[in-house]
């Protein structure tokens, strides 16, 4: 009898794929880790999915020259894209200015953000010590960290952003 | 009973919405008839194109060729084309529904050319089965409809410049339409990859260029998100996400990730740009208000509108649009005097939560000056505000959500303009 129903269960584990006990016909494929792996573009605030690499404010002008500055203008300010650097007014004056240095609250934004989408051109073009190196630049850029301060896994999570705790969640 | 419903049920000449309902379009003046001496050729007995065959059948249909001026206007980078936004021309359409080719548009880095076969949905993180799907793997799971409007946080940004934008109302409003949009509801796969405790929030991404990512709280994935294929009854457009987009029906268009390609189950938002730099709301505190997905209730008139012209005084109906992203409009009020006086507007059935709601309310204009407003009301019992009360509680420099009261100016001479107040 126990050895009955054992057998039972057991071809069933065998004939039903995975998921066929739920809503759906269970198509879905097993994901590789190698997949997985390419695919997680995400940068997180506490530095989780940071690759190795590291660069600096010196070595990130170079990168920004050559990729950014056309739309983003010298120093961040007056291209034909958003204000990156270089505010004038803080955020309670009229107009306000809302650059990385006033308002983004997380450093590893502009690490994520521009490894998934810049330069717009060639989105995904850039080397990690690149990234890196033009986060940095922007960082100075910004005076929020020095010109030769080395920018890397460990250090980016750590830069103290002025607008850190600016914002109000506003989803329960 | 006719004689009552001419009597105006508010200032400026509004009827009683059931004018037309009752009466048809017979008005009690006089019927305007054809001057003889310019008899035309449409009085002859048969028109030209009654007097030869058609055009053959088409494999796919396209608007009339006098109708070409009912188009998306796009605002691009020059720099970079494929980043800006296209509008839907509001003022131009009539109904609910948006037709697909005038659905708008925000692209960051243009509208990727994807081949069906190579795209594939990753859902991973925190489950217990890391899954990829193909295309067809998802025409096959069980499907459900959602009627519901998709509109960009940044619609009617306009509003908060310091002087009334005079433009036509869809290239104000626009950046907002209504879909039925037809896929597999997300519950479904995530029930399949079976969800590890400790998951709060789902990171969606696109397969674009700008490879968008934006966080969106777990629960709302599983209550009532879809992966849409369809989108009024055809498979999306290019420029709507195809292959496959999120639904994430009442919440702000980003959040609605169109060329969707990976679902990332987590413990924590990833804090990308359009969650962080963009997306949240500045504060006269200097604080910013993050997270704010909902699209609250808004309503405005979209004929007459800016552009439009009155031929002459007389009855007209006033017709517009109300939706709210936290469920069903229940009341819309129109007024013909600056706000003066309200009456109800007829709401067009169906009336559906999260979705656009035509309403529509007779109105005799004399001839004079008059401001046209409107103001939903949704089933929370949330009122759309005046513009002073949003700025007094939001500033001016939120840039998104704005939903207030939009005023139309009407002059002597039956143009109408944009106003404040």
């Amino acid at each position: 009898m126990f050895i009955a129903r054992f057998l039972v269960c057991f071809a069933a584990l065998i004939v039903l794929p995975v998921g066929a006990e739920q809503s759906g016909p269970g198509l879905g494929v097993k994901a590789s880790e190698t997949m997985i792996e390419n695919w997680s573009l995400d940068i997180f605030a506490d530095g989780e999915g940071l690759p190795a690499g590291q660069g600096n404010a010196v070595a990130g002008k170079q990168v920004y020259q050559q990729y950014c500055l056309l739309c983003h203008g010298v120093k961040g300010g007056g291209g034909s894209a958003e204000e990156l650097a270089g505010a004038e007014h803080n955020l309670i004056d009229n107009p306000p200015d809302k650059t990385i240095g006033t308002y983004w609250p997380y450093p590893t934004t502009i690490f994520d953000f521009v490894s998934r989408s810049m330069p717009l051109s060639a989105p995904g073009s850039l080397s990690n010590n690149e990234i890196y190196a033009v986060t940095a630049y922007l960082l100075y850029l910004n005076d929020i960290i020095s010109e030769t301060a080395v920018i890397n896994a460990v250090s980016l999570p750590q830069v103290q952003m002025p607008n850190r705790l600016g914002f109000i969640s506003t989803f329960h | 009973m006719s004689a009552d419903l001419e009597k105006p049920v508010a200032g400026g000449g509004l009827l009683d919405r059931r004018l037309f309902l009752k009466k048809g379009l017979s008005f009690s003046v006089a019927a305007l008839t054809v001057d003889s001496a310019s008899a035309a050729d449409w009085q002859q007995a048969r028109s030209p194109w009654m007097n030869e065959p058609g055009e053959p059948f088409s494999n796919y249909g396209r608007p009339s060729s006098h109708e070409r001026k009912t188009i998306r206007w796009v605002m691009a980078n020059s720099m970079a084309p494929g980043n800006g936004v296209s509008w839907t021309p509001l003022h131009d359409l009539e109904g609910m529904m948006t037709p697909n080719g005038l659905h708008f548009e925000r692209h960051h880095n243009g509208v990727p050319k994807i081949d069906p076969k190579q795209h594939h949905l990753l859902i991973h993180g925190l489950v217990d089965n890391a899954l990829v799907f193909s295309v067809d793997a998802l025409l096959r799971y069980p499907m459900t409809s959602f009627l519901g409007f998709i509109e960009c946080g940044g619609n009617s940004n306009a509003g908060w410049r310091e002087q009334p934008i005079q433009t036509q109302a869809g290239y104000f409003h626009g950046m907002a339409s209504c879909s039925e949009w037809t896929g597999v509801p997300l519950s479904i796969l995530l029930d399949e990859a079976k969800t590890k405790s400790g998951a709060q929030w789902v990171i969606a991404e696109g397969a674009d260029a700008s490879v968008m990512n934006v966080s969106i709280p777990l629960d709302k994935i599983l209550d009532d998100c879809l992966i849409a294929l369809y989108q009024n009854g055809e498979r999306i457009r290019p420029e709507n996400g195809y292959p496959l987009r999120l639904i994430v029906p009442g919440w702000e268009g980003v959040t609605h990730v169109k060329w969707l390609r990976r679902l990332r189950l987590t413990d924590k938002p990833v804090m990308a740009r359009n969650e962080t730099a963009k997306y949240t709301e500045l504060l006269p505190s200097g604080k910013a208000r993050q997270f704010s997905f909902v699209m609250e209730a808004k309503s405005l008139i979209t004929n007459p509108s800016f552009g439009h012209q009155l031929a002459q005084p007389g009855l007209y109906q006033i017709s517009g649009l109300a939706w709210s992203g936290r469920g069903k409009i229940v009341k819309v009020e129109v007024s013909a005097d600056g706000g003066e006086t309200w009456a109800e507007a007829a709401l067009q059935e169906p009336v559906l939560a999260k979705c656009f709601t035509r309403f529509r309310i007779p109105w005799r204009w004399r001839g004079g000056m008059a401001v046209l407003k409107s103001r939903a009301t949704d089933e929370t019992g949330y009122l759309q505000p005046e513009r002073e009360t949003l700025i007094e509680q939001r500033g001016r420099h939120g840039y998104f959500h704005y939903n207030a009261v939009v005023s139309w100016a009407v002059s002597e001479t039956g143009e109408i303009s944009h106003v404040y107040r």
